[in-house]
């Protein structure tokens, strides 16, 4: 078993490498923490919100290995040697993302809670290349709920930064 | 949330051997439903999980006319294969039907047949009566909010219903599971893998502890095959299903042939109708064949306050799959 030298104390708690927002983290964590409080806890990373802890509202979503997911389901010893990326990591040297900028123009949120999460999985969807028209960004866009009902203005956001994609 | 131990494994003889070997151990996959029922809802406590997630068990390959697709592909991967865009758009609508991008990046195939149902009591240890959870305890959900559960393969025993979208045109394919056990492989198909639940609901497939799924083996339909999945549903995306139905059937000359049927949401087990495939095949095309094929499929039905909408709601639900998979040219 490769990683059997990585389980420490009586194998409760195990040593995680995780690469968040292209720097590098050895951590010693409990088995049971997940890569949200992970981020949130060890990491002071806590613009990945908690919604609903359970994989139902998307206000957690992070990337892994470039691919959007949940890290409230996620246990962070799954992650080790993975690369993360956050909401903090999309904007590094404070110059926002342009998903970011869009969201702030066509005033994309109310209390803001969702939008980490909302733009984390915009900046996947269009990665993805689902962003052809609105019905299907608001499918590719289910797993985010935005209690305040911000959706219109979100996918207008989203429209226009595809728009911009293609237009390059 | 008791603590427990976490291992990678790296190599399927080892995982299936740390598992099969203590009572105590789970295998770990995308989590999505293992970690909620273990870290979120304290209903699963296993002392020991086992990651499989790096097992070598990642690839879609077709031999001949069936696509053998590891356990441990997601539900994303499996949707964008080429093979399944074009030749299985029954599989790819359930799968992209189900859940959400963010889940179906992490969820992996074995995990989703696998996965233990919805329904709410199950999932919360503060309900006493749970013959799924603690047999003989009663069911809860016989008298309590039942608008997801089953109406086919249920009983006063149980009505927790088999939630996964992506079994539901498996089932319908033949498809077949392949096991490893310590030592020993096996081959089963699908529709034998799940139990019903009679008066036993804590026995939900015919695997033996420690038992893994390695490979899912999926036929593929033959040419000018016409199929698809309707998934009825409380919220337009991001929601279980009400009812479903995944159908698969050719036209020749007027005539149905070569019908496939299955029902999602309303059974215990994913519900393959042979009853309705028999109305359907050598029939011509019309409604009051669907409908015919429909009334075939959902009899016996064992049903609750909250559930008896779903005897009508599957019916036309089948009708209506019928209906779009004859017309479209
Ligand atoms: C909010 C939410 C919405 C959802 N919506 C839908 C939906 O609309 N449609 C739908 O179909 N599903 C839906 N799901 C369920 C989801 O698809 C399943 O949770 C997922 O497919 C399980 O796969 P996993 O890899 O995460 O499995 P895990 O959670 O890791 O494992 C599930 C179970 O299977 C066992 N297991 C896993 N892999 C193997 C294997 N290879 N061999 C033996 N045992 C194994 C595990 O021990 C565990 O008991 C939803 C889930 C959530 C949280
Ligand atoms: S339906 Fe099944 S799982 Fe749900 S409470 Fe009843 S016995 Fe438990
Ligand atoms: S907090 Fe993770 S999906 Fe809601
Ligand atoms: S902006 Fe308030 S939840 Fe979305």
């Amino acid at each position: 078993m490769r990683d059997s030298g990585k389980r420490a104390e009586g194998g409760r708690s195990s040593t995680v490498s995780l690469t968040v927002n292209g720097s590098g983290h050895d951590l010693t964590l409990d088995n049971r923490t997940t890569l949200l409080d992970a981020l949130r806890e060890h990491l002071a990373l806590t613009g990945s919100k908690k919604g609903c802890d359970q994989g139902a509202c998307g206000a957690c979503t992070v990337l892994v290995d470039g691919r959007r997911v949940v890290s409230c389901l996620m246990l962070a010893a799954q992650c080790d040697g993975r690369e993360v990326t956050t909401i903090e990591g999309l904007s590094p040297d404070g110059v926002l993302h342009p998903v970011q900028e869009a969201f702030v123009r066509h005033d994309g949120l109310q209390c803001g809670y969702c939008t980490p999460g909302q733009v984390m999985s915009a900046v996947a969807l269009l990665a993805e290349g689902r962003a052809g028209s609105d019905q299907e960004i608001r499918e590719f866009m289910s797993g985010n709920v935005c209690r305040c009902g911000a959706y219109p203005n979100i996918v207008a956001a989203i429209r226009e930064v595809a728009a911009c994609d293609a237009a390059v | 949330m008791r603590p427990f131990e976490y291992i990678r494994a790296d190599d399927v003889a080892s995982a299936v051997g740390l598992v099969s070997s203590d009572p105590k151990a789970h295998y770990l996959a995308g989590g999505t439903t293992q970690i909620d029922l273990m870290l979120k809802d304290g209903v699963l406590e296993p002392e020991r999980l086992v990651d499989i997630t790096r097992l070598p068990l990642r690839g879609i390959r077709r031999h001949g006319d069936v696509l053998h697709v590891g356990a441990l592909v997601t539900m994303e991967e499996l949707a964008a294969d080429v093979t399944v865009t074009e030749q299985l758009p029954l599989v790819r609508e359930a799968l992209l039907g189900g859940a959400s991008t963010q889940l179906r990046n992490m969820a992996t195939i074995g995990g989703n047949l696998l996965q233990r149902t919805r329904c709410r009591y199950f999932r919360d240890p503060t309900v006493l009566s749970c013959n799924k959870r603690s047999p003989g305890s009663g069911c809860a959900a016989i008298s309590g909010a039942a608008r997801m559960h089953a109406i086919l393969g249920a009983s006063m025993h149980c009505i927790a219903v088999h939630a996964s979208d992506l079994c539901v045109p498996l089932v319908a394919l033949d498809a077949v599971a392949h096991i490893q056990g310590v030592g020993a492989q096996r081959r089963i198909p699908l529709a034998d893998l799940y139990v019903l639940p009679g008066d036993r609901p804590d026995v939900e497939n015919v695997l033996q502890h420690g038992e893994l799924l390695t490979t899912i083996e999926i036929p593929l339909l033959p040419a000018g095959t016409r199929s698809g999945y309707l998934k009825i549903r409380d919220r337009s995306s991001y929601e279980f299903a009400l009812t479903s139905a995944a159908v698969a059937l050719a036209i020749d000359d007027g005539v149905i042939t070569h019908p496939r049927v299955a029902f999602g949401g309303v059974g215990t087990i994913p519900w393959r109708s042979p009853e309705a495939e028999a109305v359907l095949r050598g029939a011509s095309v019309n409604t009051q064949t669907f409908r015919a094929a429909a009334d075939a499929a959902i009899h016996d039905t064992f049903t609750v306050t909250g559930t008896a909408f779903k005897v009508e709601l599957a019916k036309r639900t089948l009708v209506r799959i019928l209906q779009t998979l004859t017309e479209a040219g």
